[in-house]
């Protein structure tokens, strides 16, 4: 097996490039630069690769919306404040159905923040962030291995469900060297074609691909159709990750590298006997709402830990079983909390009546 | 000199009177009945089947025209 | 026998025109059909539509066609034209799309002496909203959004997009023309074939500005409007080529 170690935001470029990808347009901002500029070195080896640094997140994500409209594996990443200005060009590539791979390696906000990690987009990501009430899937990786299997498996379900897909990361990612593996690479020419695509109007009327319906009969039609495609996805692509969690009397539900921290957290307690376990979404949508509801038929309490102010929070809230109490641990800003701090919540939470041991 | 004439679909046209402008054998005119949308459509002044027509098939009407409304023949 | 001489462009569909009588729109879109038809390029041309009036060119141009965020044409069609090089691609944008919200994406694509072909259609107002004022718009002009006309210290210079775009290192072809008069039509032609024949050559970037007349928004009559053109927008906004760099960029 061959092991790399390596900087995540190197990962996620190198990952790309073995899905298929051969068109990249993006934007200089911390604390995802490492990428960009791994692309646009790992592209200058390959024939017919394009690397855009475009004159802003605005131009790269429509840029993008004409690469994809010709039926090509397309990225982009940023950082929050970039990820807003992409919004736009999100709905449009939402409504259009064109696939689109978009990397967030998020930072402290809200405005211009700061360039350490956090979990505070979350909602923009989840709840379709530009206007128009689309759905985007989204990945939240928590470590290098997972980079590598997310950012191929965003380009997978990208072209198969024909909808942008957000990797969710942070800075404490994209900075992080872990070992990873690589797969085997995919040579973009025996990808299956794209019958939707704009190939030229050889021996055809000229095809449209836009998201302008102004008789609203048809716009209300799209918009079932939409529906029913998101359906489709929460059907059949949740994904979650439960660790030790057969035996638990808590779990600490995180996402991403609060989860990391979390886990050391666990282990810790776990030696001074308290029974804690993770539960954690690797889908943030679609959320694994089914998933928890189960758990928590078993387990009745939750100890939401993210790094913003409460967001996945509404989302297992909204997932628990009845009468399950939900506690929460917020560290927005751009603190990474140790394992200790998590593991003293936790600890602290042990004290209560009814998770004391009889 | 060429002789030539034109077609005017008179349901495409909107009256905007370029033509009429454009034509420099002054071969067309406003109509004063309504076409189907509501405009006074251009038409063109000869008949078709006549030899002494001035129209010499010059396009010069079919070239300003906006609406691609009208068709010019030449012999 | 007589034969015709003058007919719909293939690569035109037959819809009647939604623009308004005496609309710049309409023959611009005739000129751009026939041009695909004499280059015989519909099989492997793809256009991008503004946000405007001419929201609609697929509705007439038969090739495919891709829409963009009101500005984002220019980005879109790098983008079309990066991942499918031997595509002709062109973009139809009006005064607010390119010259307003669009500027940014316009400067550095020609910049980037990005391989594609832009339709500026200047018409000196926001045509499709209501007749507001635009980057474009004259001084003393009165518009929805300047009601006592244009004025300089509130509103700002009319903008000169093309001239900017001229000083663009990867820009090859810049040229204004207007489509008052069957001449000005008949240059109008000539400019856009130019400027095709410029990305077919693969020499950078090429753009057509074209004075239109929107009779409605100014509140004249077509003919009126054609006038205001040749004799009032045309000082600010002089028909010239503003940049060709095809006979260098040819020979280097």
């Amino acid at each position: 097996m061959n092991k790399r170690l390596m900087r995540g935001s190197h990962v996620i470029g190198e990952a790309a490039t073995l899905a298929g990808c051969r068109f990249y347009a993006g934007y200089p901002i911390t604390p995802q630069n490492e990428l960009p500029e791994y692309v646009a070195g790992r592209f200058a080896k390959l024939k017919d690769a394009t690397f855009i640094q475009a004159e802003s997140e605005l131009a790269a994500i429509n840029i993008l919306m004409g690469a994809s409209m010709t039926g090509a594996r397309v990225m982009t990443s940023s950082s929050s404040p970039g990820i807003s200005l992409k919004q736009e060009g999100i709905s449009y590539i939402a409504g259009m159905e064109l696939p689109t791979v978009i990397a967030n390696i998020m930072r402290g906000g809200p405005g211009l923040g700061n360039i350490a990690p956090s979990q505070q987009d979350y909602f923009q990501a989840t709840r379709g962030g530009g206007h128009g009430g689309y759905r985007t899937i989204v990945l939240a990786p928590y470590s290098g291995q997972e980079l590598v299997t997310l950012t191929i498996k965003a380009f997978d379900l990208a072209d198969m469900y024909r909808i942008p897909v957000i990797l969710l990361g942070d800075g404490l990612m994209g900075q992080m060297m872990e070992p990873v593996v690589f797969p085997e690479p995919i040579d973009p020419a025996t990808l299956p074609n794209k019958e939707w695509a704009l190939s030229g109007a050889k021996g055809r009327e000229g095809r449209l691909i836009a998201s302008l319906l102004l008789d609203p009969i048809q716009m209300e039609q799209h918009n079932w159709k939409l529906a029913r495609k998101y359906e489709t996805i929460c059907e059949n692509e949740t994904d979650s990750e439960s660790y030790l969690l057969d035996d638990a009397d808590i779990a600490v539900v995180a996402f991403g590298t609060a989860a990391r921290i979390a886990k050391g957290a666990i282990d810790r307690v776990r030696q001074t006997g308290v029974k804690a376990g993770l539960f954690r979404p690797i889908s943030l949508w679609p959320f694994p709402g089914q998933e928890l509801k189960a758990l928590t038929k078993r387990i009745r309490h939750v100890l939401v830990f993210e790094m913003n102010l409460g967001q996945m929070l509404e989302d297992v809230k909204l997932n628990v079983d009845q009468g399950t109490t939900v506690h929460f641990h917020a560290r927005p800003g751009g603190i990474i909390s140790t394992p200790q701090e998590i593991a003293d919540v936790l600890i602290r939470l042990s004290y209560r009546r009814d998770l004391q041991q009889s | 000199m060429a002789k030539g004439f034109i077609r005017i679909d008179r349901n495409r046209c909107k009256g905007c009177g370029f033509c009429i402008i454009a034509c420099p054998k002054q071969c067309i005119r406003l109509s004063e009945e309504l076409n189907i949308k509501g405009y006074h459509p251009a038409e063109y002044t000869e008949a078709e089947s006549r030899n002494d027509r001035d129209c010499t098939g010059c396009t010069l009407c079919a070239i300003m025209c906006p609406d691609v409304a009208i068709e010019v023949f030449r012999e | 026998m007589a034969k015709q001489v003058f007919a719909r462009p293939e690569s035109l569909k037959d819809n009647i025109f939604h623009y308004c009588p005496g609309c710049g729109h309409s023959i611009i879109h005739r000129l751009v059909a026939e041009i695909i038809d004499e280059f015989g390029i519909r099989d492997k041309t793809v256009g991008v539509p503004p946000a405007g009036c001419a929201v609609l060119a697929y509705n007439y141009l038969n090739v495919d066609m891709g829409e963009a965020p009101h500005g984002r044409a220019v980005a879109v069609a790098t983008g079309l034209k990066r991942a499918r090089p031997d595509f002709i691609v062109f973009t139809y944008q009006g005064d607010g799309d390119l010259a307003a919200i669009g500027t940014s994406e316009a400067i550095h694509a020609a910049n980037r002496g990005e391989n594609i072909t832009v339709i500026f259609v200047n018409n000196g107002v926001y045509g499709m909203t209501g007749g507001q004022m635009a980057p474009t718009t004259l001084l003393g002009q009165t518009t929805t959004t300047t009601p006592g006309g244009r004025e300089q210290v509130r509103d700002g210079y009319p903008l000169d997009l093309s001239q900017m775009l001229g000083i663009a290192a990867g820009s090859v072809y810049i040229e204004r023309t207007s489509v008052t008069s069957p001449k000005n039509v008949q240059k109008t032609k000539k400019a856009l074939k130019k400027a095709f024949q410029v990305q077919i050559d693969q020499l950078g970037f090429s753009l057509v500005e074209i004075l239109s007349p929107c009779p409605t928004n100014w509140k004249v009559s077509e003919i009126e409007a054609c006038k205001r053109i040749d004799e009032l927008v045309a000082k600010s906004y002089p028909l010239k080529v503003i940049k060709d760099l095809t006979q260098e960029k040819a020979q280097g």
